[in-house]
């Protein structure tokens, strides 16, 4: 199949404009007779919801957790960009262009990136309208902070909790639509598979988590907006409920998946602490605005520290090493995130780690402090330091943080063409579920601007001209398709609580974590990645025999949940295996030692690998088929990333 | 550390329920409460018992789904969330009990978990400034002072956890609908509906059944995100002058 991503024609910044204009519209009177079922209720999901039940659209949102509010994109912490220049520090749509694509590596379309930074001035208008308090000036203007691979101060942020208020006021929305009659709520429901009638999608299978029903849900569109799939790893800054399923099942009815070995380990994470470790803590980016991050110069000291002989604090300066500061002179601590993580593995595996398992470097704000005063560090990052103080028993304001990389986000997802649409029609990605704008690494603060994008400016439009083309004539959940989705589903139940075996879903899933986070991790080899093809298989195959499930589908049964959502990761983890080998070149968050510069910098091959890799799925156990679809830059030079 | 926990186990909505005790041994001080909760369910699934179902998510202390009344008190003896507590607050031997939240309008779903749908509802009654997408002013447009955009970000730190309920003798969601009419009452974009807001979120919060404020304070000393009881304060003011000169005809 050749892949249409239907970038309208014309000059970059005319595109989206044109486009607009170009798309069909339903008529106000039609859009009533519409019905859109919109799976996720995080930034993209809850504002996409919101957007279309406000033109008229009948919505149905659905979420696992026990309210819309909960979704992961609360997590977020540092911030959200805008091209608003505020801070008349020179920035303008087409920088904020040219970074993001910069920043990933030059694997993403030029025009989705130019879009995504033309709309994200009017992001913050609407939120700041919705009653988002992000942080302002004395003057009562609103404030900025810089962030990784940026030279200029385009974050906005709402303390450290910048997510928490966007998706509050997404959710505000989202709620005002419920109670307007436009929007039917759904929580505690999983998606477990798209129901697809010749060639589109047409509505969705659920399972109820309190009571087990499995149901089906019929629409003349289904929006998927269920985000990145970081927990393959088993430990990430993900939630724990975070899982692959919709978009797994996506896949495997017709849904291309794109690039999915681009995944992103963010630096400054709290280090593992022991084999009990659920989950990983993040610490905001924003902090290497002020934190500087160093080891001891030698291994020496690095083993005198871990043995406990010496502190931190009394380590000279002279002993110290800020790596990032010493290469990167201009961006400094503030390089893009899979720059700052490679190079802290780097001076790790040179055996100058700071903690016990010498995984771990120093976060410092001892100058910091020295320079602005406590009082000031504490306004900016105070709730970040008690988190850190929380988990770690230790005070930052004392001694410095220990941070390590810890996988964070997935910059791959499903192919979407410029309208946001999967392979099948009618069937979309929004926000992190897609893999559209980051290319091969996400600039920080970027994330949030991308699913409040997705959902409040690019969807309302490209939805209505799909629409358009379809008669509004009620979509009948009585299709023999329903019932055959149904009946899967169902049967797949039963299959898992057959099985009776002697290991729990936690012990795969643990498994599975560590063959993806050593083999298709921060560094890969292909060896390693045929190796983990092989352990992943045969993880497969003991999972399906051998995994113990208590319980009755006809209850709340999160073990039951679990299994479903880790039997999906072991097959995803299987392909993007097979894409990190198939893409022989570095870039961004996909790094191949064997391909690398003679500083240990990625080196990228755009002669044989500027394009978009997407999979199709071929059946069960048949190695999937690559498809490409060729990145063209007609606007911005392709260089050597360089932050030097 | 070794453990005694004695679990509230509820199979249903119906079931009337009990505690049960369990030994856990192994337990690091470096665990999370709720990892400590996961080697109990792997240690249970082994033997063949039915896991203790609890509700959580993010376990970084923002999502607000983490609940568990612990030892007497909502997320447990220190003011964070459940997720953000760690076995380090505990000591060598201790008994540990472990409830639901306990409230009418926060019915018990199974064992640990309950159903907080009241939360959305007052949400829906009006805990949101009424604009569409786009045509909106720039974001500069309307200055606020640092001082009031500082108050209403303290209000809009609400996880939405429901602890204030559990804390409260009388299960009063006055602490949750308050942070949210002081946040919008505080903003120029919330002027507009600023009666209708709290007289709507007030008459949904009660229809609820949730109880009564007696201003002991329990919520505030409880709430792991420190919201102030100074927003109950501003809410009675906004409803009785709301009331008074209703814009609700």
């Amino acid at each position: 199949m050749i892949l249409d991503s239907k970038i309208p024609a014309g000059p970059l910044a005319e595109k989206w404009t044109k486009h607009k204009f170009t798309s069909k519209l339903v008529n106000p009177a039609n859009k009533r007779k519409y019905d859109v079922i919109v799976v996720g209720t995080g930034l993209a999901g809850a504002s996409a919801a919101a957007s279309l039940a406000e033109l008229g659209y009948n919505v149905k949102a659905f979420c696992f957790q026990d309210s819309p509010r909960r979704a992961h994109s609360i997590a977020a912490q540092g911030g959200i960009n805008a091209a608003k220049n505020y801070q008349n520090d020179g920035d303008s749509v087409y920088r904020l262009f040219y970074d993001t694509i910069k920043g990933g590596d030059y694997r993403a379309r030029e025009a989705n990136v130019y879009r995504l930074a033309e709309v994200s001035v009017n992001i913050i208008d609407q939120c700041v309208a919705q009653g988002v308090p992000f942080a302002r000036e004395y003057g009562g203007l609103l404030a900025n902070r810089s962030f990784g691979g940026a030279q200029v101060s385009r974050t906005f942020y709402a303390r450290g909790q910048t997510g928490q208020q966007l998706l509050l006021g997404a959710y505000s929305a989202l709620s005002r639509q419920v109670a307007a009659g436009k929007v039917k709520l759904y929580p505690r429901t999983e998606m477990m598979d798209v129901v697809v009638i010749d060639g589109q999608a047409k509505g969705i299978v659920t399972r109820n988590l309190i009571t087990g029903a499995v149901e089906t849900h019929a629409a003349h569109a289904v929006l998927l907006c269920t985000g990145g799939y970081g927990n393959v790893f088993f430990l990430s800054t993900n939630a724990m409920g975070s899982n692959v399923t919709a978009a797994w099942r996506a896949h495997k009815r017709g849904a291309y998946f794109a690039n999915p070995c681009f995944t992103q380990i963010h630096p400054t994470c709290i280090p593992v602490s022991g084999d009990h470790q659920s989950k990983l803590t993040l610490m905001s980016e924003s902090l290497r605005n002020d934190g500087r991050v160093w080891v001891p110069r030698t291994q020496e000291i690095a083993d005198k520290l871990r043995k406990g002989q010496i502190k931190a604090n009394d380590i000279k300066d002279e002993d110290r090493d800020y790596f990032l500061e010493r290469k990167y002179p201009s961006f400094g601590n503030l390089v893009p995130r899979d720059v700052a993580s490679r190079n802290a593995k780097y001076v790790c595996d040179e055996g100058r780690g700071v903690n016990e398992t010498g995984e771990a470097v120093f976060l410092d704000f001892r100058d910091a402090i020295k320079r602005d005063g406590r009082d000031v560090i504490e306004q900016k990052y105070g709730n970040l330091f008690d988190m850190y103080k929380q988990i770690t028993g230790e005070d930052p304001y004392q001694v410095p943080m220990m941070i390590y990389p810890a996988v964070h986000y997935t910059m791959g997802g499903l192919w979407v063409d410029y309208n946001l649409m999967t392979t099948v029609p009618g069937l979309y990605a929004l926000g992190e579920a897609n893999f559209s704008d980051h290319g091969a690494n996400r600039l920080g603060a970027s994330a949030l601007m991308q699913g409040l994008a997705d959902g409040y400016f690019v969807i309302p439009y490209t939805l209505g001209d799909y629409l358009a083309s379809i008669p509004p004539k009620k979509v009948e959940e009585n299709h023999p398709e329903f019932e055959k989705a149904k009946a899967d589903v169902k049967a797949r139940i039963q299959k898992l609580l057959s099985i009776n075996g002697s290991k729990t879903v936690d012990y795969f899933h643990k498994r599975l974590g560590k063959i993806m986070w050593n083999e298709c991790g921060m560094a890969r080899t292909e060896e390693g990645l045929k190796k983990a093809k092989a352990d992943i298989q045969a993880l497969k195959k003991e999972f399906w025999s051998d995994v113990k499930i208590l319980g009755t589908n006809e209850e709340l049964n999160q073990s039951l949940e679990k299994a479903h959502r880790v039997a999906d990761f072991i097959e995803l983890g299987e392909l993007m295996v097979d894409d990190a080998l198939n893409r022989n070149e570095s870039c961004g968050g996909h790094f191949r030692e064997e391909y690398q510069t003679p500083e240990g910098e990625a080196l990228r091959d755009d002669e044989n690998f500027a394009y978009v890799a997407a999979w199709k799925y071929m059946g069960e156990g048949v190695q999937e088929e690559l498809n490409k679809e060729p990145l063209v830059f007609e606007n911005v030079k392709l260089t050597q990333r360089s932050y030097k | 550390m070794k453990l005694t926990l004695k679990i509230w186990r509820q199979k249903n909505a119906s079931d009337k329920g009990g505690f049960v005790t369990y030994p856990v041994d192994g337990v690091s001080k470096d665990m999370s409460f709720l990892e400590m909760l996961d080697v109990l369910n792997e240690q249970l699934t082994e033997k063949g018992e039915d896991p203790v179902h609890f509700d959580h998510d993010c376990r970084e202390g923002i999502c607000g789904m983490c609940s568990l009344y612990i030892n007497g008190k909502p997320h447990g003896p220190l003011q964070t969330t459940t997720c953000q507590l760690h076995m380090r607050s505990f000591n060598d031997g201790e008994t540990i009990t472990i409830e639901p939240w306990r409230a009418k309008a926060f019915p018990v779903v199974k064992d640990l978990v309950v159903n907080r749908s009241a939360f959305d509802r007052i949400i829906q009654a009006g805990g949101y400034i009424s604009v569409r997408t786009g045509g909106v002013p720039d974001a500069n447009e309307i200055p606020i002072p640092k001082t009031i955009a500082d108050l209403a970000m303290d209000a809009a730190q609400c996880i939405g956890c429901g602890a204030c309920v559990a804390a409260c003798k009388n299960a009063s969601a006055m602490l949750f609908t308050s942070a949210k009419i002081s946040q919008l009452a505080l903003l120029p974009q919330g002027q507009v509906e600023r009666k209708t807001r709290a007289e709507k979120m007030v008459a949904q919060m009660d229809a609820e059944g949730f109880g009564a404020c007696t201003n002991t304070g329990a919520c505030e000393a409880e709430c792991p995100k420190g919201i102030s009881i100074t927003n109950i304060a501003r809410m009675n003011r906004e409803y009785f002058s709301a009331v008074v000169s209703s814009d609700n005809v």
